[in-house]
């Protein structure tokens, strides 16, 4: 329980602090360094918590792939920096304490009328193995699983149309 | 691991939140867009947490659909920001207002 308590300590810690980093980092390039950092820090969270087929997912899809094509967009578009100046000037103490407040409330919620059990059940040796995750996938979710793949054909399209070079519209 | 459920959603909490401030106070449409996804990783591990508490499947396999939404989104939004910046030479989102009011 105490080693449990310590590693995930450590591990919220690690992941704040990559998180807080992302958020102040002037550079965007550093950021995107940063969000890569935190995803594989929450996929070490999501194995330690039985879920090793969504841990790596995680480790390829989001900290793989997403990031990646954030990066790439960065270093294309040159657009690392920008000035800090804000057109409205009380933004930023206002979602200082908008978010702040927000968290206050969900803390609250979380901490004083606790959502679970204080020590969890013992887990079946099977559970999160990409074998149970898989199955579940294709007996129970199969319909969804096709909408998914029709959604991502979707978007795919969509982006190659999106950053298509303008034809001139002569005729 | 064996710590409390509520713990957990707390660490989700506080990563949603540093999410809707990088939302609010980041004006790089890139970074507010990594905000968006940081935002979607805290609700994931929300999933995960309840998935772990209730030993059901159901969590695991609704991330598996969340991190294929957020692929697509991904691109789409980026190809987006990429047309934004070949139009206006900027992704300053305060210089996106050429539909106000």
């Amino acid at each position: 329980m105490t080693t449990d308590l310590i590693l995930f300590a450590v591990i919220s810690v690690l992941a704040v602090a990559t998180a807080l980093a992302m958020l102040f980092s002037r550079n965007a390039v550093y950021s995107t360094l940063f969000l890569v950092f935190n995803f594989l820090v929450v996929a070490v969270l999501y194995l330690l918590l039985n879920a090793a087929f969504i841990a790596m997912v995680q480790v390829t899809v989001y900290a793989g792939a997403i990031m990646v094509l954030f990066l790439f967009v960065v270093m294309l578009l040159g657009a690392e920096q920008l000035s800090g100046r804000t057109a409205l000037r009380w933004q930023r103490p206002l979602a200082v304490i908008f978010g702040g407040a927000l968290l206050a409330i969900i803390g609250y919620v979380f901490l004083f009328r606790p959502a679970g059990s204080a020590s969890l059940p013992p887990v079946p040796a099977e559970f999160g193995s990409p074998a149970a995750v898989g199955s579940e996938l294709f007996q129970q979710y199969l319909v969804p699983i096709e909408i998914a793949s029709i959604l991502l054909l979707v978007s795919m399209v969509g982006a190659i149309v999106l950053t298509r070079p303008e034809k001139r519209k002569a005729e | 691991m064996n710590v409390p459920t509520a713990y957990i959603l707390v660490l989700a909490a506080v990563l949603f939140s540093i999410g809707v401030m990088g939302v609010l106070v980041r004006r790089n449409a890139i970074i507010v867009f990594m905000s968006i996804e940081l935002m979607t990783n805290a609700g994931n591990l929300a999933f995960i947490a309840f998935a772990r508490e209730f030993l059901s499947t159901a969590g695991q396999v609704f991330v598996f659909f969340t991190i294929a939404v957020a692929a697509a989104e991904v691109a789409v939004g980026l190809a987006l920001v990429v047309a934004i910046f070949k139009s206006k030479h900027s992704i300053d989102i305060d210089q996106m207002s050429s539909l106000k009011g």
